[in-house]
């Protein structure tokens, strides 16, 4: 599966998107796996501060994956 | 349940209030309301030397829940016409950054579906303010403010 980044998120890990990941079960897992890069995408990605999406539409944590997803991490929006 | 016309746009360039707001009217001689919100770039103060903001947004995302709250909105309200047009990249100070118009039989469903639409829009819909001054730029926090504007709608 394909994951993004966006916002402050994208530029405290540096990093856009990542190709070929997984697959895993569930955001949960993918989102455990992430984390333990280092301290910082620990911290980064820990749920309270981080909005997560399946396939273009807002999710999280218990959503269902079969790995052909996109899924991206963000933070809290500020549109408008 | 009726079907309102929806008109949904991400842009960078700027929208004509006018223009829009004659696209919104025309051919909606059941619409006994028009209520429109423009929203315009400030200065959040983070940085005294403020030059503006730049708009970042998740494609594809962006076009999908804005249609999905303007869907919303017409299943609540029953409504002629909406419209939502959002900017994205850099903006200026005293930029407008979003439109959200509505056509409807009476100003109740009218100004009610209004500020429906703008409050989903700034806690569900994928973009992210970043301010920009001269020498850094500041990534604009959530406010609570906000999610507790879109709450009271249940």
């Amino acid at each position: 599966m394909k994951v993004v980044f966006f916002g402050q998120l994208k530029e405290i890990l540096g990093v856009s998107q990542l190709e070929n990941v997984g697959p895993f079960e569930n955001v949960a897992l993918l989102r455990a796996e992430l984390q333990k890069t280092d301290e910082n995408w620990q911290q980064s990605l820990s749920s309270e501060r981080c909005l997560v999406a399946v396939n273009h539409v807002l999710s999280d944590d218990s959503c269902e994956l079969t790995g052909d997803e996109e899924v991206a991490f963000f933070p809290p929006v500020t549109g408008g | 349940m009726s079907s309102a016309s929806i008109k949904i746009q991400v842009q960078t360039e700027d929208f004509d209030h006018a223009i829009e707001y004659q696209n919104l009217t025309e051919n909606q001689q059941s619409a006994g309301a028009v209520v429109t919100f423009t929203g315009l770039v400030r200065d959040m103060n983070l940085d005294n030397q403020v030059t503006g903001l730049y708009l970042e947004h998740y494609p594809v995302m962006t076009e999908k829940s804005l249609m999905d709250i303007a869907q919303q909105a017409n299943q609540r309200w029953q409504l002629g016409k909406i419209t939502i047009i959002h900017r994205v990249g850099s903006l200026a100070l005293g930029d407008q950054i979003v439109f959200v118009g509505v056509t409807s039989k009476h100003r109740k469903s009218a100004f009610e579906s209004c500020e429906f639409l703008i409050d989903f829009l700034k806690t569900s819909a994928p973009f992210w303010k970043k301010e920009t001054s001269k020498d850094k730029d500041y990534w604009i926090e959530a406010r609570s403010e906000d999610s507790t504007a879109a709450k009271k709608w249940g």
